[in-house]
C-alpha cells in the first residue's frame, strides 16, 4: 500500500510534466491544424535556458531559494516564448495556406536545426546544476517502507494544478481566450469578424512554449541534468499524451499525460520495467481503436 | 594555351607529388557527440597525443601519420557508415569503436577492407566471431563480471542485491555475467530489472529497490544512467552502492551525481597512471591540463600498438601488421600487450574501484 502510494506519487510527477509539454501539442493543433513537431526541442532549450539561469545566479551569490526560482521561471518562460514566436514565424507562417504536409516538414526540420545549433553552441556533455531543491516530508512512515514526497516533486505538482487554473480561466473567460476559441473553430469567419488571426496564432504558440519553460524548469530542478536529447523523448511521450487525451483538447492533454505517467510508473512498479515503453504505446493503440478522437476529443465533422 | 598547358602540367606534378609523400592514415572511431560524448572525447585526447609524439620520432617507416576522426555516436547504424567512410579515405589502422553495439557491425566492414583495428569494447562478442583483424587492448565483460560479481558475493554477503541493466549489448552482457559470478559463490540477486537508457525518470526503478529492501545495485550499463539513478536515491531516501563495469570511469558521473557518486564501485584494468613506465606520458598530459583517466592512454597505446607492429613488420600492409600484432609483443603505456589466437589480450585483469572525493582508486 504504501509502496503505490509512492509510486503514485512518482507517475504523478511526471504525469504532470508531460501533461505540461502536451498541452503545447494540442493547443497548436486546435488552432491550425498542425503538428509541432519542434516543441519537444523548445521543451529543451527552455531547460538550456534554466541551467544558464541558475549558473548566473550562482555566480551573483543568490542563495534564497525561492527568489532564485521565480527569477529562473521569468528568464526561462521570457526567452522560451521568443523561441515560440520565432519559430512560428519563420517556419510556419510563410507556409501558412500551403500544403498539409509543408509546416509538418518544416517542423520536423525545425526540431532537428534547434537539436544541433544547442549541440553545436553548448557541447554534447550533459549539463549539470547542484541540488536545488533537497530534502522532503515524510508522508506516511508504514512498516517496512517509509513514504516520501521530495519538495521539488511537490513543486511540480503544485504549479502544474495553479497553471492549468489560470490557464483554463483564460481560455474561457478572457478576451483573448474568446480569440483562440474563435480561430480554432473557424479562422475565416473569425478575421471576417475582426480578430487578428496571426496575432492569436503567434500568442498561441508563445503560451504552449511558456508552459514548456515551466516544465524545462521543473525537469531542470527535479532531475538536475539536461542534454540536448531531452526534447527527443519528452516531445514523443507529451505528443501521445495529447494524442490518448484527444488531440485539441486542453483537458485532455492534461489527462494523457496524467495517464501516461501513471502507467509508466505503476506498470514498472509491478510488471516488468523494461516493457514500459510497450505498455504505454499498446494502451494508446487500444484507446484509438476503441475511441478513434482520443479520450475527450470532439470527433471532427466534415462540413460540407 | 600554352600557358593553361604548364599550369595544367604543373598541378597535375604537384598533385602527384603530394600523392607520392601523402602521409599515413590512422583512424580513430567512437561516440564523439551524443551521450556518450565524453568518453570520445577521451579517446581523441590520447590519440592526439600519441600521434604527435610518433610523428616527432619521425613517424613511422619514414611516413607522418595522420589522424582522421570518425563519429558514432553509439549508433550502430552510424558506425558502420563510419566505418565506410574511414574505409574510403583508405586508412590503414583503426582505433574503434568504443560502444560495443557499434564495434561488433563496424568490424564487419573493416575486416572487408583488410584494416586491423585495436578496440576496447568489452562484449565477448566482439573477439568471438573470427574475424582476424581484431585485438582488443581491454578485459572482456565475462572476465569483468567475474570479478565484480565475485567481489559483490564477498564484500555484501547477506545482503540485498540488485542487478540492473540498459538492455544494450554491453549492459546486458556485463550484467548477466556479474548475476552469474554472484550465484556461482551463493548470492541470489534479489531482483532482476532492466531500464531504458537516455530517459531522466528513474523513480520507479529506485522506488522498486527501496520496497525490496536492496542496498547494492551491480549495473550493467553507461554512467549517465547511474548518475540519474543515484540522484533519485538520494531523494527517496534510499542509500545506494552501486557496482559497475569500465564505464564508470567517466569522471561526468561525478559532476551529474555529486557527493553520491562516493558510492559507485566498478571494475576497471589495473590503472596504467600507477604504471612506471607511463610516467612521463602521463606527465605530459598533465601538463597539457588533460587528466589520463578512463580510455586516453588506451587511445595512446593503441597508436603505439601501431606504430611497434608496423616498424617489426616493416610495412603497413594488413597480411604483415596482422601477423606482427598477433605474434608479437609491445610496449605501451597500459603495459605489456600481446594477443590470443582470437585477438583478446593475453593479460588483462579486472581491478575494483571506487570513487572517492572526484577521484577513483582501488577499493579496500
Amino acid at each position: 500500500m504504501a509502496y503505490a502510494l509512492q509510486q503514485l506519487i512518482n507517475g504523478l510527477t511526471l504525469g504532470a510534466m508531460y501533461g505540461l509539454i502536451a498541452i503545447g501539442y494540442t493547443m497548436v493543433y486546435g488552432i491550425i491544424g498542425m503538428i509541432n513537431f519542434a516543441h519537444g526541442d523548445i521543451f529543451m532549450v527552455s531547460a538550456f535556458i534554466a541551467v544558464t539561469a541558475f549558473t548566473i545566479l550562482a555566480a551573483a551569490d543568490v542563495t534564497s531559494i525561492p527568489l532564485a526560482l521565480t527569477f529562473v521561471l521569468i528568464v526561462s518562460i521570457f526567452f522560451t516564448s521568443a523561441y515560440g514566436w520565432a519559430v512560428e514565424r519563420t517556419a510556419y507562417r510563410p507556409l501558412r495556406g500551403s500544403t498539409r504536409l509543408a509546416p509538418l516538414i518544416s517542423a520536423i526540420g525545425m526540431s532537428i536545426f534547434l537539436q544541433n545549433s544547442v549541440q553545436l553552441t553548448q557541447g554534447a556533455r550533459v549539463k549539470p546544476i547542484p541540488p536545488v531543491l533537497e530534502g522532503g516530508i515524510v508522508l506516511w512512515d508504514a512498516p517496512g517502507f517509509t513514504v516520501q514526497i521530495g519538495w521539488s516533486q511537490m513543486l511540480i505538482i503544485v504549479t502544474t494544478v495553479i497553471l492549468m487554473t489560470a490557464f483554463t480561466w483564460m481560455i474561457t473567460q478572457t478576451p483573448f481566450g474568446r480569440q483562440q476559441r474563435a480561430c480554432e473553430q473557424d479562422r475565416t469567419m473569425a478575421s471576417l469578424l475582426g480578430v487578428n488571426v496571426d496575432r492569436t496564432i503567434s500568442f498561441t504558440f508563445m503560451l504552449g512554449a511558456a508552459l514548456a519553460a515551466v516544465a524545462g524548469v521543473m525537469v531542470t530542478v527535479y532531475y538536475g541534468v539536461v542534454d540536448f536529447f531531452i526534447g527527443f523523448l519528452a516531445g514523443i511521450k507529451a505528443f501521445t499524451a495529447a494524442v490518448l487525451g484527444g488531440i485539441g483538447s486542453l483537458p485532455g492533454a492534461m489527462l494523457g499525460g496524467l495517464l501516461i505517467g501513471l502507467i509508466e510508473s505503476f506498470w514498472a512498479a509491478y510488471l516488468w520495467a523494461e516493457y514500459k515503453d510497450v505498455a504505454t504505446f499498446g494502451i494508446l493503440c487500444l484507446v484509438l481503436m476503441l475511441r478513434p478522437s482520443g479520450l475527450l476529443g470532439r470527433p471532427e465533422v466534415e462540413k460540407v | 594555351m600554352k600557358k593553361t598547358l604548364l599550369a595544367t602540367t604543373v598541378l597535375a606534378l604537384g598533385g602527384f607529388s603530394t600523392a607520392a609523400m601523402a602521409d599515413l592514415a590512422v583512424a580513430i572511431a567512437g561516440p564523439m557527440t551524443g551521450q556518450y560524448a565524453s568518453a570520445g572525447d577521451q579517446i581523441r585526447k590520447g590519440a592526439e597525443m600519441a600521434i604527435a609524439d610518433i610523428n616527432a620520432r619521425g613517424g613511422v617507416l619514414g611516413e607522418k601519420l595522420k589522424l582522421e576522426i570518425g563519429d558514432d555516436a553509439c549508433d550502430p547504424k552510424q558506425a558502420v557508415s563510419v566505418a565506410n567512410t574511414m574505409v574510403n579515405k583508405g586508412i590503414v589502422f583503426m582505433h574503434g569503436h568504443w560502444c560495443s553495439s557499434s564495434t561488433i557491425p563496424a568490424s564487419e566492414v573493416y575486416v572487408e577492407a583488410d584494416i586491423p583495428m585495436a578496440t576496447v569494447s568489452t562484449n565477448p562478442q566482439v573477439t568471438e566471431r573470427g574475424l582476424k583483424n581484431i585485438f582488443r587492448i581491454m578485459g572482456r565483460d565475462d572476465q569483468q563480471g567475474l570479478v565484480a560479481g565475485s567481489y559483490i558475493a564477498e564484500k555484501f554477503a547477506g545482503k540485498k542485491v540488485a542487478v540492473v541493466d540498459d538492455k544494450s549489448a554491453y549492459g546486458k552482457g556485463l550484467a548477466d555475467e556479474m548475476a552469474k559470478a554472484m550465484e556461482g559463490k551463493g548470492l541470489k540477486p534479489t531482483l532482476r530489472e532492466s531500464i531504458t537508457a537516455g530517459e531522466k525518470d528513474y523513480s520507479g526503478i529506485v522506488t522498486k529497490l527501496k520496497q525490496a529492501g536492496v542496498e547494492v545495485m551491480a549495473y550493467g550499463g553507461y554512467h549517465t544512467e547511474v548518475a540519474l539513478i543515484l540522484r533519485q536515491a538520494q531523494a527517496a531516501g534510499l542509500q545506494l552502492t552501486v557496482m559497475g563495469g569500465d564505464t564508470m570511469t567517466n569522471s561526468e558521473l561525478v559532476t551529474a551525481a555529486g557527493p553520491a557518486a562516493d558510492n559507485v564501485m566498478f571494475t576497471f584494468s589495473p590503472d596504467p597512471r600507477k604504471n612506471p613506465d607511463a610516467a612521463p606520458v602521463v606527465e605530459k598530459f598533465r601538463a597539457a591540463k588533460t587528466e589520463p583517466e578512463g580510455y586516453v592512454l588506451y587511445a595512446y597505446a593503441a597508436m603505439q600498438l601501431f606504430e611497434q607492429a608496423a616498424t617489426t613488420a616493416k610495412s603497413t600492409k594488413y597480411a604483415d601488421l596482422e601477423k606482427a600484432m598477433r605474434g608479437g609483443s609491445f610496449k605501451t603505456v597500459i603495459g605489456e600487450l600481446a594477443f590470443d589466437a582470437k585477438g583478446d589480450q593475453k593479460a588483462p585483469g579486472f581491478v575494483v574501484y571506487r570513487w572517492q572525493g572526484g577521484k577513483y582508486d582501488y577499493a579496500k
